[in-house]
């Protein structure tokens, strides 16, 4: 059932804190900034890829765990936050002293215009609160959503490591969740008084929150939301709304029902079996990817790529795939593995191979009102039979958080010596994320050698035609798309000289 | 003396940048009533401006008014130096993202969707929008600037090598984290207040006055700190001043006008993008004796700096080596674009690249080191010491420098590990490369080189310093306060530094050409000798000691021999009881320095700064991309005033440099249409770009020249350390075939450049 709520009510910094009568549209930063003037989080570019408005979102997971994460507050909506808790720059140090990343970040002179900092303080926390001790890369790796302009990051990436040590002998570590590292982890009696804080706001019926007009709903059930969908096939579907935020911030666009996915418990499941690796639409991509590497860590490195912490712990795997972009890179990898997605129009269901879900550029198989409830992926046991060898690679003018150029997953299946099977998806080549089928067909029923893997090379220019843009040209995608087929016959091969550079 | 100076203080505003208490223009509390702005910008890249229509604008929710050139109540024009850009187009449009008009609105988002309702009645005219179309049309800013030194075409014809190259060097944004952003309320008597994030508060101040139609008396410009500036907020800013003064003026209104991102990457200018091509002539050890040389920037629509940004270019040439018989034509290029402007560097960048670009051309036409052909090229007593333009080079320790970096970086043996990791890695190759650097600081136009400082002793004992420059994160505050704790014996912490203000120090110079602490700390160091000057008599009176003997210590003053302690604040009382002021102002300028710029030539730099670095990547030759593995850098900033700070400077400009020759790529359509206009697709580097080894030291020795405490300038010279980064990976794709030619590299180096390069040298090598 739903009831009608009139207000949003959150932990900010710590106190319970309400919201009503500010439109479902506005971003928690502009919330932050411009209704309570708590100006430490900065706007640079209001769409979630320089992380000078990063805060941190404090939850507690399908576990009963407390989950802490980056978000970029300036692509995260409001109504979005009820029930969880949310931390800004101001709520670190305390009445007499720094934090100790806000210490560690003074003391290694790592702040020099000082705009992006409050940003980069805030995925530090993150980092602080997640890692007992981070490798550099690990901290390189928390700081992908975040730029610089003046540093040149070393000071922030020491900072990284003197926090700890600072939190050591930080008086109040041992008093204050806050200033507690995760060294100290689950067992810090602040975790407790957080998680009973968070349970004490959550909700028996959905979020239905209205202002002049605009409606936010959070449904509590897959046959609520699936029923709302149907009856509104125009309202927006809220994941994460790392894109939707866009929509609003940059196309100045707005809707009258936006349906969020984010309060549906069955929505957040990732279930695995034998067979299958199944994911709720909602799950983040932060947690899909987690999962997906356990089965197939060859998948690991551009996961890490993709995107930045904060748009992988808001954004989720729903949503990415239901976007649909030709340039995403979730697809090409699920696609390449055979996953399957779950479509649902009210209490109907059914399943298709997801590439059969993409048309052409933004059409889509999919019904007026009909939504994606789960994606599923067969296991590496419910592969074809044989030797599964798995390539995925992304190309960008930049190795962190940048969109693909092109991105390549390949997986072929030899059986003494022979391809048995081979699937080639390719992100950035097409309106859609595509199959090479030419260049599959040109490996299946081959011996599994450099000559058949040139004749797929030679065969995928008549599979795709990539367009030329910002970010590439035609030309050099197709290049780069056929080289990705060679480097994973080299690494096939187990080459005995580098043959990556990341 | 006490050591206050040499301290590695943190940045003045580092506790607050941490806490998020540090306030930004965009986080001042707003006035009662402020109204946003937002600006509508013409979608075709030339054309004749016929009308506007804002009645759509105009009806949209929350919009209380819009304006449009026909509303300006002074001059309608503005400009770095000349004045040929309109503050709102009028009569025609020059680029695409040329402001049109503004909209003012209860709220930013209102004031933005009522904005893109603004429609514009344009005639398309054909644009200009490159290089070669500007050069085929003859669309130049001024005459074609052409400089012979010596005889080139004779040297060229007796040479005993000649070598031709070519290439491009594109543009570069920014990237400010805080975008443009500026704050108008109106006061009383038809006066002006703007808060603004800018490098230049007085040009802020005469921008307001002069669309206003008011006197500069009547308009106070105030900046406490920028979210960042690197010349993009030069003249900029100026603008958006004039567009929100003068809304702020109609309205009466305060008037908030703040660009959104994309806004800010399609209106204002960049670092000017360069196509060069070069035919030397050299003898068998690589010294370049003959230089013909044609180098051409994209200016954009307006003069802005580009003169002098092109100057600057051609000044730096040298980069520290001997050039002799040189013939340069320059065109300076007026394109239907954004209007390039000031950015680190200023020029320079794109001068030593191009004569970088010919030297490494050389080395590998003789099968040479590049490293040694650098060496044989340097100024030396023996060769000559005169630059292409005339100064005679003093201080110059280049040569030493880059002999210790060239050991400290194990420069010799790390080229034969890669030789020998590329004889047998075909698809992973990696380069090495080492660039010097020698950076003339000083203004070219002397009149700038000046600062100004005002220093106030409160009756309490407790100090606040101002001065011409602004604080945009390269740590001047902290710099300026410690000069005032030195000359006083204070602790640098509790000298207070306030906001920028041209009401209390007018008719100032920009904070740029990285002269900001060697200006504007001379005019601190000369207020602090004023002021001592007037508190030493009374002093000596309370002391029992002769003014000579009054040492400044410990918070107070006492006599050589350490008696009796008075401290500042019963100084301050006594002084002012002896109806003594207890303000100074500073002032200084620097000596000795001139240039003519018709003839191009006279003494430009009051001093050379110089630095080296050693770069070494790995290239992937699949795919283009590469990475970057370790960096040496010794840098020289003389006696450093601050190290941590220098070094957050050299770090950072270094970084900054790198994104600028490789990652970072501008790209404009076939209209004119800027297409990377946001984070999402202009790519600066993130902290997992930076090497992983990365030695950054100091290079020990004083300033020759008597500039403060003998230290040099450091903001704008690190970031070409970076040319190491683009020449490391042009080696590693020569090492595809036999190292012979000047791989086709353009830069920025991105994957797709790379890997063009890469196929071109795999196919020659066949």
């Amino acid at each position: 059932m739903i009831s009608s709520t009139q207000s949003i009510r959150f932990l900010l910094n710590g106190a319970p804190h309400t919201v009503s009568g500010v439109n479902p549209h506005t971003t928690l930063l502009q919330y932050l900034r411009e209704h309570l003037q708590l100006t430490g989080s900065k706007e640079g570019c209001a769409e979630g890829d320089c992380g000078a408005c990063t805060v941190v979102l404090a939850e507690i997971d399908v576990s009963g765990e407390l989950a802490i994460n980056p978000i970029n507050a300036c692509i995260r909506l409001l109504p979005t936050l009820d029930g969880k808790a949310i931390f800004t720059v101001e709520s670190l140090a305390s009445k007499t002293a720094l934090h100790p990343v806000q210490q560690a970040m003074v003391n290694c002179h790592a702040s020099q215009c000082g705009f992006c900092t409050p940003g980069f303080v805030m995925a530090l926390f993150a980092l602080f609160k997640n890692d007992a001790a981070p490798t550099r890369e690990r901290a390189c790796e928390a700081l992908s959503g975040n730029l610089c302009r003046c540093t040149g990051y070393r000071p922030i990436l020491d900072a990284a490591e003197q926090m700890y040590a600072l939190a050591s002998t930080h008086s109040d570590a041992a008093e204050q969740w806050i200033a507690a590292p995760a060294t100290c982890g689950s067992s810090h009696q602040g975790n407790a008084v957080l998680i009973a804080a968070l349970r004490s706001l959550e909700r028996d019926t959905s979020l239905d929150y209205s202002v002049d007009g605009a409606r936010f709903v959070a449904p509590r059930s897959i046959e609520e939301f699936s029923t709302l969908a149907l009856a509104n096939p125009s309202a927006w579907i809220l994941g994460g709304g790392t894109d939707i935020g866009l929509w609003i911030n940059k196309a100045l666009q707005s809707n009258a029902l936006i349906l969020h996915t984010g309060e549906i418990a069955a929505l957040q499941k990732i279930t695995e079996t034998d067979e299958e690796l199944s994911f709720g639409a909602a799950v983040s991509l932060e947690r899909a990817f987690r999962a997906m590497n356990r089965v197939y860590p060859e998948l690991a490195q551009v996961w890490t790529r993709f995107a930045s912490w904060p748009v992988r712990a808001s954004g989720t795997l729903g949503g990415n795939v239901a976007n649909g972009s030709p340039i995403g890179d979730s697809m090409p990898a699920l696609i390449a593995l055979g996953a399957t997605v779950t479509l649902r129009k009210g209490a109907n269901q059914r399943s298709i191979a997801l590439e059969s879900l993409y048309l052409g550029y933004k059409k889509q198989s999919r019904d007026a009102g009909e939504w994606i409830e789960t994606i599923t992926l067969p296991t590496r046991r419910a592969q074809p039979p044989g030797t599964l060898q798995i390539g995925f690679y992304k190309n960008s003018k930049r190795n962190e958080q940048d969109i693909s150029a092109v991105c390549s997953a390949v997986v072929i299946v030899v059986d003494r010596g022979v391809v048995g099977s081979a699937r080639i998806a390719l992100g950035g080549m097409a309106g859609i994320p595509k199959r090479a089928r030419l260049a599959e067909a040109a490996l299946v029923g081959k011996a599994w050698s450099e000559e058949a893997v040139r004749a797929a090379m030679n065969a995928m220019t008549q599979d795709v035609s990539p367009m030329s843009d910002m970010r590439a040209s035609g030309q050099y995608r197709m290049q780069v798309a056929q080289n990705h087929l060679l480097r994973f016959w080299h690494e096939s091969q187990g080459a005995s000289t580098e043959l990556r550079v990341f | 003396m006490n050591t206050t100076l040499n301290l590695d203080a943190a940045h003045d505003s580092a506790h607050l940048h941490v806490s998020g208490a540090a306030t930004y223009t965009d986080d001042i509390v707003e006035p009662r009533g402020t109204l946003y702005a937002a600006l509508a910008s013409s979608p075709i890249a030339h054309g004749v401006f016929n009308g506007i229509d804002l009645s759509a604008a105009l009806s949209c929710n929350g919009v209380v008014a819009a304006y449009t050139a026909a509303d300006i109540l002074g001059e309608n024009r503005y400009g770095a130096i000349v004045h040929d850009e309109p503050f709102l187009a009028h009569g025609n449009v020059e680029f695409v993202g040329q402001v049109v008009a503004v909209v003012l609105a209860t709220s930013m988002r209102a004031a933005r969707i009522a904005a893109r309702q603004v429609k514009c009645d344009i005639t398309p005219l054909a644009p200009i929008l490159t290089i070669d179309a500007a050069i085929e049309a003859e669309s130049f800013l001024g005459k074609v600037f052409d400089i012979t030194r010596g005889d080139p075409d004779k040297a060229l014809l007796s040479a005993a090598n000649r070598v031709s190259g070519r290439g491009e060097i594109g543009a570069q944004e920014h990237f400010y984290l805080e975008g443009q952003v500026v704050l108008a309320v109106p006061l009383e008597d038809g006066q002006m207040h703007v808060t603004v994030s800018t490098q230049h508060p007085t040009e802020m101040q005469q921008s307001a006055a002069v669309i206003l139609g008011v006197d500069w008396n009547d308009v106070v410009s105030e900046c406490r700190r920028l979210g960042g500036g690197f010349g993009g907020k030069e003249v900029q800013p100026a603008q958006y001043v004039g567009i929100a003064a003068l809304a702020a003026r109609l309205s009466g209104k305060p008037v908030k006008l703040r660009l959104d991102r994309d806004d800010d990457f399609m209106m204002t200018g960049k670092r000017h993008d360069f196509a060069f091509n070069y035919d030397v002539g050299f003898d068998n050890d690589g010294r370049l004796n003959a230089y013909d040389l044609t180098l051409s920037s994209r200016c954009g629509f307006s003069t802005d700096y580009s003169h002098q940004v092109n100057d600057r270019a051609l000044c730096h040439l040298d980069n520290g080596y001997l050039l002799s018989n040189l013939h340069v034509r320059n065109y300076r290029c007026k394109t239907n674009t954004q209007s390039a402007t000031a950015f680190r560097g200023f020029g320079a960048p794109q001068g030593m690249f191009v004569t970088e670009h010919a030297i490494e051309s050389i080395a590998r036409k003789l099968g040479r080191d590049p490293l040694d052909v650098r060496k044989a090229n340097f100024y030396s007593a023996e060769r000559g010491m005169t630059t292409h333009y005339g100064q005679t080079v003093e201080g110059f320790w280049l040569p030493q420098l880059v002999d210790q970096l060239e050991v400290q970086s194990d420069y010799r043996v790390r080229r034969a590990a890669i030789n020998a990791f590329n004889a047998t890695s075909s698809i992973v190759k990696r380069g090495l490369s080492l660039t010097p650097l020698m950076f003339g600081v000083s203004f070219n136009a002397s009149f700038l080189n000046r600062g100004s400082a005002l220093l106030s002793l409160y009756l309490d004992g407790s100090f606040i310093v101002n001065h011409a420059g602004t604080e945009m994160g390269q740590g001047l505050f902290i710099k300026m306060q410690q000069v005032v704790a030195r000359e006083f014996g204070v602790a640098a912490n509790s000298v207070r530094s306030t906001a920028t203000n041209t009401s209390k120090l007018p008719n100032t110079s920009p904070t740029a050409a990285s002269s900001g602490s060697d200006l504007n700390g001379m005019a601190v160091l000369d207020a602090c000798t004023i002021l001592k000057a007037r508190l030493r008599p009374v002093a000596a009176k309370a002391l029992g000691c002769e003014p000579d003997s009054v040492v400044f210590d410990q918070g107070g003053v006492t006599t050589l021999d350490g008696g009796t302690h008075i401290d500042l604040k019963t100084l301050a009382t006594k002084v002012t009881f002896a109806k003594v002021p207890l303000t100074a102002q500073g002032f200084y300028y620097t000596p000795n320095i001139s240039w003519n710029g018709d003839t191009f030539s006279g003494t430009p730099a009051y001093y050379f700064a110089y630095g080296a670095a050693v770069s070494e990547v790995a290239i992937d030759t699949l795919t283009g991309e590469h990475k970057t593995l370790r960096v040496d850098i010794l840098h020289d900033v003389g006696q450093s005033l601050n190290p941590a700070i220098d070094r957050g400077q050299i770090e950072g400009g270094f970084v900054q440099g790198m994104g600028y020759l490789t990652s970072e790529e501008l790209v404009w359509d076939s209209a004119g249409r800027l297409r990377t206009h946001a984070p999402s697709t202009y790519k600066i580097p993130t902290a997992a770009d930076i090497p992983e080894i990365f030695n950054v030291s100091l290079y020990d020795q004083a300033n020759h020249a008597p500039t403060l405490y003998r230290s040099k300038a450091v903001g704008e010279p690190p970031l070409m350390l970076a040319l190491s980064v683009w020449f490391a990976i042009a080696d590693a794709i020569s090492s595809i075939g036999d190292r012979s030619v000047m791989p086709e590299l353009t830069a920025p180096a991105t994957p797709e450049a790379i890997l063009r390069a890469v196929t071109l040298r795999q196919g020659a090598a066949q």
